[in-house]
């Protein structure tokens, strides 16, 4: 087969076609953070999950230790059910604190551990006792109005 | 005649959409002759040529190579047939992003599995005979009209076809290069042992170098006869014809419903 | 009866579009159907990506990074407002990933591409070439439509990426190096913003899609139009025009089916 400098040319463009690709799917985007196989699943329930969003991360400590998988309403209990994948290198006391946050006034929901002094660890599946829902503005300044009124009474 | 005829057509009739472009069209073209099939701008010469090709259908008749009535093969079989013919366009039709190498290559690489060093021997033998050996870097957009015309004939006989067709070869070429392509055509077809019809209206090159001549005009076929007979001809059609005479069977004015008087307005 | 007469003249050019559309789905699926050639030689490939890709780089580039460029320094400004200028990295990297980087390539691809491949099998009919090749027994269809489809269909999502990418790089020097808005946050806020699948997979499926509408639309039109140079110069004005209308509406089509909910 002969070589051409025409084909060096359009060498030259796929790979810098996908080098493009590469570079927005690792410096762009989150794939960097993907870890696929090691992980396992925890989940737990809050009474309201404020914007939180599948993909949105998991963090302890400001690290990044998982994603949320996914969010739905459990019918038995009237809550929402998040599951999370978490980092296989990260174990978490059984009493933990899984807490909905946010990242700045207007930033992204994410959740934040907070770890307790168990002994024992949550195993895959585990389900966190203790959790806190997202704080919704709304509700904050309703009760910010309540307790004006009653303290001026 | 009819023993050793390649092409045969018979009866053919031919509409684009009501209006009657040849009417009861019968030519045999004997093997190994040059024929040319001449008549005025619009006579239907290329309506023919797209007939034998398989490129259009007669609306009555047949068209028959070596044996096949050409409307009656499927896709597969024409396309057999095609590869067996050869087609000289009218201005070389060569391909414009492909170099004088390339485009003689063209149907050798398409059609066979030629090794690259047989096609290269052939390209060259090929481009010699057409006396441009030395032009086969080049793209087409830099030969003359007389060099393109050439290039595209040595790229018709690429594959030694037994029927090549030449539609207007002698259009808008110099007198040189007009004489050289005529003797070509004389010269391949003698050597290859091919057929070859040419349609032109170039009587005086033409019937230097063919066997055998039709003249069309208004879809029949107005007079035959070899080179001689025609140039004896008292026809006074074939007369006009051979001797470009502006006025004669065929007029000079378009018809029109109208008198010049009345056309101009002068009244009488 | 004008009124009758504009009616009728609108209903004809209905009907006549509609058609029209008929006989590019027939070429296109017989392009598909022919496509076999191209890739057993797929050399025939590679040179028309040569004209369609490599030639279009430069002008993808340049502008990605003029888009880029312009995103940071009208994000910064808005941004500002609310505080939140580290949010400038995803704003540039989102807003092209998703959009600006599929549409304007496509956009970019179609005139300078889409246009000189109308033109040339235009012109490649009126010279009798495209004849010449069916006389030759080699379907034009397989030898001079395929590659330059499939070239065009492999080269638009490449040029697509790299004018994204050149776009987070030229807004990245105005808010980084030039404004300087904090280098750590504008990357990290970038990622935690743009998702793999739901972005850049996204971004890259709409560039094929908007890839195969612009060449098809070329190349049909360069095959339909009438052998003479008025009926080539209005196939690649036409083939502008369309392609251009179908990006854009296919880029609303293919955004309401992506980017619902979530």
């Amino acid at each position: 087969m002969q070589r051409t400098i025409l084909d060096l040319w359009v060498g030259a463009f796929v790979v810098a076609g996908i080098a493009a690709l590469v570079v927005l799917a690792l410096k762009v985007g989150n794939l960097s953070t993907y870890n696929v196989s090691e992980t396992y699943q925890l989940s737990a329930y809050f009474t309201n999950v404020g914007g939180l969003k599948p993909t949105a991360s998991v963090r302890s400590a400001g690290v990044l230790v998982g994603r949320v998988n996914s969010i739905v309403l459990d019918t038995d209990r009237y809550e929402a059910k998040v599951t999370i994948s978490v980092d296989k290198r990260y174990q978490f006391p059984k009493d933990t604190f899984a807490n909905i946050l946010t990242s700045g006034l207007l930033g992204e929901q994410y959740i934040g551990l907070i770890p307790g002094g168990d002994e024992e660890t949550l195993q895959d599946g585990g389900v966190f006792r203790k959790t806190q829902s997202a704080m919704v503005l709304e509700d904050l300044i309703g009760k910010f109005l309540f307790s004006q009124a009653d303290s001026k009474e | 005649m009819s023993e050793q005829a390649l092409v045969e057509i018979r009866d053919v009739n031919f509409s684009y959409d009501r209006r009657p472009v040849l009417n009861g069209i019968n030519m045999s073209f004997g093997k190994g002759k040059v024929i040319a099939v001449m008549g005025g701008s619009g006579c239907g010469k290329t309506t023919l040529f797209r007939l034998i090709g398989g490129a259009l259908r007669p609306t009555r008749g047949e068209v028959r190579i070596d044996g096949k009535v050409i409307h009656e093969l499927d896709d597969k079989g024409l396309y057999e047939m095609r590869r067996k013919m050869g087609v000289l366009f009218q201005f070389g039709a060569l391909f414009t992003d492909m170099s004088v190498f390339d485009n003689v290559a063209f149907q050798m690489r398409e059609h066979t599995d030629l090794p690259e060093e047989i096609i290269h021997d052939l390209v060259m033998m090929k481009l010699h005979a057409v006396g441009l050996r030395g032009t086969h870097q080049l793209m087409p957009a830099e030969l003359s009209g007389g060099m393109a015309r050439r290039v595209a004939l040595a790229r018709t006989i690429a594959l030694d076809p037994m029927l090549i067709l030449y539609d207007e070869p002698f259009a808008g070429l110099d007198p040189i290069s007009l004489s050289v392509v005529g003797q070509l055509i004389r010269k391949l077809n003698d050597a290859l042992g091919t057929t070859s019809v040419v349609v032109t209206h170039d009587v005086q090159e033409s019937l230097k170098i063919v066997d055998y001549v039709y003249f069309i005009s208004d879809g029949v076929i107005r007079a035959e006869g070899t080179p001689d007979e025609i140039r004896a001809s008292s026809d006074p059609f074939v007369h006009q014809f051979v001797h470009g005479e502006m006025d004669g069977p065929l007029p000079f004015h378009y018809p029109t419903a109208a008198t010049y008087e009345q056309d101009m307005g002068v009244n009488n | 009866m004008p009124l009758i007469k504009s009616v009728q003249g609108v209903g004809h050019r209905v009907v006549d579009s509609i058609w029209r559309l008929g006989v590019a789905a027939r070429f296109l699926s017989m392009t598909l159907l022919q496509s076999g050639m191209s890739f057993r030689r797929f050399h025939l490939i590679v040179k028309e990506m040569f004209s369609s890709g490599v030639m279009s780089l430069i002008i993808i580039g340049v502008a990605g990074l003029f888009v880029g460029m312009v995103l940071g320094l009208q994000g910064f400004e808005t941004l500002k407002r609310y505080g939140s200028e580290s949010a400038l990295g995803s704003l540039v990297a989102l807003s092209l990933v998703r959009e600006l980087g599929p549409v304007l390539a496509a956009l970019l691809f179609a005139s300078r591409a889409g246009s000189a491949m109308t033109a040339e099998i235009g012109l490649m009919k009126a010279t009798e070439q495209i004849s010449a090749m069916e006389m030759m027994a080699v379907s034009p269809i397989a030898r001079v439509v395929a590659p330059r489809f499939w070239a065009g269909v492999i080269s638009m999502p490449l040029l697509a990426a790299l004018f994204s990418a050149m776009g987070v790089f030229g807004g990245y020097v105005v808010g980084v190096v030039m404004i300087g808005v904090d280098e750590g946050s504008f990357w990290s806020q970038m990622q935690a913003s743009v998702d793999f699948r739901d972005d850049i997979i996204n971004g890259v499926i709409k560039s094929f899609v908007f890839g195969v509408a612009v060449t098809v639309i070329a190349l049909f039109e360069g095959f339909d139009a009438p052998p003479t140079a008025e009926g080539v110069s209005g196939a690649t004005t036409r083939t502008v025009v369309e392609s251009s209308l179908a990006i854009l509406m296919l880029d609303f089509i293919l955004t309401a089916f992506m980017f619902r909910g979530v």
